[in-house]
């Protein structure tokens, strides 16, 4: 698009490449923050969806690349680079306060890279121990055990509270500070990191006045299996089965947003055939997905039966998937250039029998539930999101559909077979809990519905292109988005035209939904707080990597 | 009708062979029309503990929404009297062990076992809970759970079937079966554990009660 590019021409102190839909913006370190507010403020451009931070270890220097979009073009990114030499101290400027989502990024690169950011109000590791030695994801990082040996005692709360602060006086003075998370006199309540509600091992501790949440502090982590340190190890093929295990509900999404990016760099041409098989798998695993959603999110709230329920109808799309691709949860079908196996001959047969199957229990699942005054009770005025809020922190999928933004990769961009079907993204306007939980229910619906036009116009032909035995990516950046059941998936790889990729980045959709509900269980109840987790409906192995 | 090893611990084995009494009298009991059976009482118990197993739900990743469908409607571990699954270490039988254990939570799951009551059993489900699985190679996991707690039923897969699932539970339940109620283990002063001084401590504390006891023997010898 031509204004983009003219309007960052006015950078005079940037270079800018073009590649496809994606400007590439490398500045000083110095000008990070001014470009961004640039980015941000511009009447024209409004990039305002900051996507992910991706910290990088180039070797001498270490930097950062922010993946920015715009609501206005959505399907145009702008990848922000900037590098620092100062590998000691290294020290770049927050964007926090032009991206709210900015916050947990940062953290995350500290984490992994030792970088601090000036001005983050809290600089505290995300997912290591405060007492972890080194910074994993970096080149030179110390892999011995003995220097990280399996901890007996747990952390130490003290240290969870204690956020460092850095700080740029008006003179340059780099100035180093502690604040406090709670104030004395807050009531802190632990949920987790074992609870049976937070959906995984999340660790929440909430500051209480009476009844009433004054403050979510999430801590993550106790699931962080350091996939992405995994990758820079593993050949392209080998690397494809940890995807399936970060978001393990949409693992064949996600599996199949990591093949896109590789076949994006080999420029590899798929058989329509396995573009077919694809989406219609990704389409089961999101029906199978929000099924287990409103499941759980229904027992949250008490209903067991819904559960009971939603996991019946799911366990025939199961029944499905262990017949063409072998496996139950982890399906493990997407292979690089296609699929792994052709569909099993009953495979059309079933999914055409599960379509209306499905829409005749969807009527009951509304039945149950949706109608039931209790439930209409409490999901009804509580959890507001505003469609700016959304945006701000970043939040994605159902979540922002159901605040009314217009979020679908599927639509923005269509990847596979997508472009084929004729369907509407599903959008509301309220942003209450009523919304995210019938969003789910009416996506399930457009979900059956790409699945009727699909099912029966799988063309014939070979189900995955021949590739080499040894995959080599050429020298470059890729960058992948696909739609999740949770919300946007993105990929990165970074490649030196080695077998082995360079540096590999997974964006969770997950970890800004923890952050929404840091913004929306504000003011509730404490009794809400698990139905509101429930509603954005988060899954803690995608947010931990 | 035969009963077979008796333990009572004041009594040698030895001495207790002859069992004709015992069975004269079932016989007669049954002559004269009472309804009578005899077993140990460790069978009892085991036979209703091995039968309501209670479950801590405690699932960390992926292996965590297999065990969902186990408890529901078409695997339903309700059959086997494991439905009643706990929220509190306090109440539960066995822990689950499902997914990947990391360090940060290595401490968390050393302390939730310890607060669970004896007798308690572990099992391990999938491959990272038994040895690191897929994620072997990676800087933040714990190799296998029985580095940290010890196991009693391994599960392969990744994730298992809820079959297999089944099948591991079934194992269990002959484990406690086996087992005699009255001879379990003690455990440990609660204060000895999660604590990083756990094994030395129990090792002197252990040290100590031995070299009392000894000297006890010797002055009673003496005496």
């Amino acid at each position: 698009m031509k204004i983009i590019g003219e309007l960052l021409q006015q950078l005079s102190f940037a270079s800018i490449e073009q590649k496809d839909k994606t400007y590439i913006v490398s500045v000083p370190k110095e000008k990070l923050h001014e470009t961004a507010v640039f980015l941000k403020n511009n009447s024209k451009l409004s990039f305002d969806f900051l996507m992910d931070i991706i910290g990088m270890d180039y070797g001498d220097n270490l930097g950062a690349i922010y993946y920015v979009s715009s609501t206005r073009f959505p399907s145009y990114i702008i990848a922000l680079k900037t590098q620092t030499e100062d590998r000691e101290t290294p020290l770049l400027d927050s964007v926090c306060d032009v991206w709210e989502s900015a916050g947990l990024y940062e953290r995350e690169v500290h984490d992994f890279f030792g970088i601090k950011f000036a001005n983050n109000p809290d600089m505290r590791r995300l997912f290591l121990r405060q007492d972890w030695n080194g910074y994993p994801l970096r080149k030179d990082y110390d892999t011995n055990p003995e220097l990280n040996p399996v901890p007996l005692c747990n952390e130490d709360l003290d240290d969870m509270e204690n956020m460092p602060v850095t700080e740029i006086s008006i003179e340059g003075e780099r100035l180093e500070n502690h604040r406090k998370l709670f104030e004395e006199e807050d009531y802190v309540v632990n949920f987790g990191p074992q609870h049976p509600a937070t959906h995984g091992v999340l660790h929440l501790r909430v500051a209480l006045d009476g009844e009433m949440i004054k403050k979510v502090d999430p801590n993550f982590g106790y699931i962080h299996r350091g996939i992405e340190k995994m990758c820079e190890a593993y050949t392209y093929p080998q690397m494809l089965h940890l995807t399936d295990r970060l978001d393990y509900l949409s693992g064949t999404i996600n599996r199949h947003g990591l093949c896109l990016a590789v076949e994006k760099g080999l420029e590899l041409e798929v058989p329509e055939r396995a573009h077919y098989i694809r989406t219609i798998i990704d389409e089961l695993t999101r029906i199978a997905s929000h099924l287990l959603g409103w499941g759980c999110m229904a027992m949250d709230m008490g209903s067991i039966t819904a559960f009971v329920y939603g996991m019946r109808d799911r366990e025939k799309i199961m029944d499905i998937f262990e017949e063409t691709c072998g496996g139950r949860l982890m399906a493990n079908y997407s292979v690089i250039g296609g699929v792994m196996n052709d569909i099993h001959p009953n495979f059309q047969r079933k999914v055409k029998e599960f379509i209306p199957y499905m829409r005749k229990m969807l009527k009951e699942h509304h039945l149950l539930f949706t109608g039931n005054p209790i439930a209409r009770d409490r999901m009804e005025g509580v959890g507001y999101l505003s469609k700016e809020q959304a945006i701000a922190l970043g939040a994605t999928g159902p979540t922002g559909r159901a605040s009314g933004w217009s979020n679908d990769v599927r639509k923005i961009e269509p990847y596979a077979a997508y472009r084929h079907a004729d369907f509407k993204e599903m959008l509301r306007s309220d942003g209450l809990t009523f919304d995210r939980y019938i969003i789910r229910l009416d996506e399930i619906e457009e979900s059956l519905k790409i699945l009727e036009q699909l099912i029966d116009n799988i063309p014939g032909g070979s189900y995955a292109a021949k590739t080499k035995a040894i995959i080599k990516l050429p020298e470059g950046e890729f960058y992948q988005r696909v739609e999740g059941a949770r919300g946007e998936f993105d990929v990165y790889i970074n490649s030196k035209g080695d077998k082995y990729p360079y540096r590999v980045k997974f964006r969770s959709p997950c970890m800004t939904l923890v952050n929404t509900l840091k913004a929306i269980a504000i003011d509730t109840k404490v009794a809400d707080l698990i139905m509101l987790g429930g509603s954005l409906d988060y899954v803690v192995p995608c947010i931990d990597r | 009708m035969e009963v077979k090893d008796i333990y009572i611990r004041n009594m040698k084995y030895e001495d207790f062979k002859e069992n004709e009494y015992l069975e004269e009298y079932v016989k007669e009991l049954r002559a004269n029309g009472v309804n009578i059976a005899i077993a140990k009482l460790d069978d009892l118990i085991n036979w209703g503990r091995s039968n309501s197993v209670w479950p801590l739900t405690f699932a960390t990743s992926c292996c965590g929404i297999e065990f969902m469908c186990l408890g529901a409607a078409r695997y339903d571990f309700a059959r086997f009297g494991w439905e009643v699954t706990r929220n509190s270490p306090r109440q539960a039988d066995v822990v689950f062990c499902c997914g990947t254990i990391v360090h940060k939570m290595a401490p968390v799951l050393k302390r939730l076992y310890d607060q669970m009551a004896e007798p308690k059993y572990v099992m391990a489900f999938g491959s990272c809970a038994i040895s690191g699985g897929p994620f072997k190679s990676s800087y933040h996991t714990v190799m296998g759970v029985d580095k940290i707690i010890p196991v009693d039923v391994y599960i392969p897969g990744c994730p298992p079937r809820p079959d297999a699932m089944i099948y591991g539970m079934m194992q269990l339940a002959r484990k406690i079966k086996m087992q005699e109620f009255f001879k379990l283990p003690k455990q440990p002063h609660p204060e000895l554990r999660h604590c990083e001084e756990y094994s030395d401590e129990a090792n002197q504390t252990a040290g100590l009660l031995h070299s009392v006891s000894n000297d006890e023997t010797k002055k009673g010898g003496e005496v």
